[in-house]
């Protein structure tokens, strides 16, 4: 079974940089680190190639500066090899123009199952999902919390807003699963070693057949006219409990007037 | 100044139409003189309660035999749109749930039309609708406008407007030709199960007690749960303790859990975490209890308790027991 994982490569969202004011993108020249979002996808689909005792699990990232080091940690958790879409002329693309150059790579993969996360840290739009699985024209399962593979079937259990569905759906699928579905492991120092050697393609926009009018800032065929701070609650009342702070809380209930 | 016709993704919750797309509605009619609404399944049942928000028509697919509403709802309308069964609209809105954003996905691809995501205000530049979204975790707020003559999909969160009704008469139901949707139309639903809790619901509740991982462990939640059921609140929690299966994730509040905005928010053993905030911080009255001064989760409060859940939770509960 061949599996292939969108990883993003976000700033650290420790320090997650800020918004360049004269192209209105954010300033991508820190390091980029795995988005921890991606790391379940990459767990997860580890786990389906292993329990289905044989099968491969490949990755695809586009990022618009070279950076590597967050696939080289999804590398060194197990997965084979990567497909990296670099290119200065998708800085500032959208959800829709992502989604146009990841299906492509991932379509050349040929792969049994594509696995996502259901939204990134930085972007979290939550639409790559659903848009890759539109453009390969494939079935999708968005929110999964648990994915088990039954034959050509995937079986997952998808979050809904007051609990969850069984859902069924024929592989190839898209499936994006929910952060904590399964613990992602530490990469050994042998597995971070062995990443070092893993092969990892790197196309430019061209090279992967897009048209790059379609991608970057102007691909995404929207304007930023303003960005503000936005607006601050007013600092209140903070006390130190001295045994009966429990009381200063029922007399701001009772002033609310909700007892 | 006012745009023509909006169309507004709805989606049924239980019997009723879902809060979030009640929500849409009230901005959609503020902004734009007709509201037509697009759904799964039958549209009888949620006619009145459309109309009585100020939408014209429901547009419905009808059964779906188990399939997920995205590729259909999506197939759907772009096939009318192709076939010239409408005439445009200035926007189609949809709310950020997980239907919504899969209807918006494979939209968007159809008709090659850009998304704006994470909406929480729309407004007009001129004669053109923008809409405002937080980034980095809610502190800075950007506002984006489309520049193509495509459909604008916007994407909005949830509690960003106030639902409110209009008295309007009921919309009309008129079917969608659904086409074959080969094999995106694969993926079935086979059955569905509910996390509900007893009380009121946690995105409706008047007051929300949530705990973190610094209620210590899994059993002292039921601390939330004892105080909540008190205050007749709903219980919440931060992705931390979901994660960690404390309790199940319909009790998580942010960013990638539920938004609310009650009257009174209660914050147990929290830290206020970006992610966490973005799903609380429009509450009216925000009250934070947690061991560190630091703690960011004090900037939003207003009454911050520097102390031990341990200690301030069971003399709390007794108090209001003893009323
Ligand atoms: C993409 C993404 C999406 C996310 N979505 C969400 C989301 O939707 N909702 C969400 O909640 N989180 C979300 N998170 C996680 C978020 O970043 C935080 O990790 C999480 O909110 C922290 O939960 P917590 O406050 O319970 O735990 P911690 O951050 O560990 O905080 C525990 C707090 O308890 C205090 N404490 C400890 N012991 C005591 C005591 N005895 N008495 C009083 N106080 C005590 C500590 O001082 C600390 O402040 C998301 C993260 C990412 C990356
Ligand atoms: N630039 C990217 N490279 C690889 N995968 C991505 C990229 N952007 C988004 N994705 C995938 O799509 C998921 C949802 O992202 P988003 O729709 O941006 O919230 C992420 O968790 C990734 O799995």
């Amino acid at each position: 079974m061949k599996v292939v994982v969108c990883v993003k490569q976000i700033p650290d969202p420790a320090d997650p940089g800020e918004l360049d004011p004269d192209t209105k993108t954010l300033k991508r020249d820190v390091k980029l680190i795995l988005d921890e979002s991606d790391s379940y996808g990459v767990e997860m689909a580890l786990q389906l190639v292993d329990d289905a005792g044989d099968g491969e699990v490949h990755l695809v990232s586009m990022v618009p500066n070279n950076e590597v080091s967050g696939l080289r940690t999804a590398l060194a958790m197990g997965a084979a090899g990567a497909t990296l879409i670099s290119d200065e002329c998708l800085s500032g693309s959208d959800a829709l123009g992502t989604a146009k150059v990841l299906a492509k790579a991932i379509a050349a993969q040929e792969p049994d199952l594509v696995l996502s996360g259901t939204e990134s840290s930085d972007g979290y739009t939550g639409t790559v999902p659903a848009q890759i699985a539109e453009l390969l024209g494939l079935p999708s399962v968005t929110f999964a919390k648990e994915i088990a593979i039954d034959g050509g079937t995937a079986k997952v259990k998808r979050q809904t807003e007051a609990g969850y569905d069984d859902v069924e759906c024929p592989l190839p699928a898209v499936v994006s699963v929910t952060a904590g579905v399964v613990e992602p492991r530490y990469p050994s120092f042998k597995g971070i070693m062995a990443a070092k050697n893993k092969p990892v393609e790197e196309l430019t926009v061209e090279a992967l057949g897009v048209d790059p009018a379609e991608v970057g800032w102007a691909g995404s065929r929207q304007d930023i006219i303003d960005i503000a701070a936005a607006p601050v609650r007013e600092a209140g009342e903070i006390i130190e409990d001295e045994g009966d702070a429990h009381e200063r809380i029922v007399a701001f209930l009772d002033e609310l007037k909700v007892l | 100044m006012g745009l023509d016709k909006i169309w507004v993704f709805a989606e049924a919750q239980g019997d009723s139409v879902a809060s979030i797309s009640l929500e849409i509605l009230a901005k959609a009619r503020e902004v734009a003189d007709t509201v037509e609404v697009f759904m799964a399944g039958h549209g009888d049942d949620h006619a009145e309660e459309l109309g009585d928000h100020g939408a014209t028509a429901v547009y419905v697919t009808g059964d779906l035999d188990g399939s997920l509403q995205g590729s259909a709802v999506a197939t759907a309308v772009a096939a009318g749109i192709e076939a010239g069964d409408f005439d445009l609209p200035d926007a189609f809105i949809l709310g950020t749930t997980q239907d919504g954003r899969d209807v918006a996905g494979r939209l968007s691809v159809k008709l090659d039309a850009p998304v704006i995501t994470n909406v929480v205000d729309l407004e007009f530049d001129g004669d053109t609708l923008v809409g405002t979204e937080p980034v980095f975790g809610g502190s800075t707020n950007v506002k984006t406008r489309f520049t193509s003559d495509k459909v604008g999909i916007f994407l909005v969160r949830p509690k960003s407007f106030e639902a409110e009704s209009t008295g309007g008469a009921e919309a009309d139901v008129e079917d969608l030709d659904v086409p074959d949707l080969g094999a995106a139309g694969e993926a079935k639903i086979t059955d569905s199960f509910a996390e509900e809790t007893e009380g009121p619901r946690l995105d409706e509740a008047a007051i929300v007690v949530s705990g973190g991982r610094g209620m210590g462990e899994k059993d002292a939640f039921s601390m939330i749960e004892d105080l909540a059921k008190i205050l007749g609140a709903a219980p919440g929690a931060t992705r931390a303790i979901v994660d960690s299966g404390w309790v199940p994730y319909s009790y998580q509040v942010g960013q990638t859990g539920k938004v609310v905005k009650p009257t009174v928010y209660i914050a147990s053993g929290i830290s206020g975490a970006t992610q966490h905030l973005v799903g609380m911080k429009g509450s009216k009255n925000i009250i934070a209890i947690n061991k560190d001064s630091e703690a960011p989760i004090f900037a939003v409060a207003d009454l911050g308790i520097i102390g031990d859940v341990h200690k301030v939770m069971p003399k709390l509960i007794e108090a209001l027991n003893n009323r």
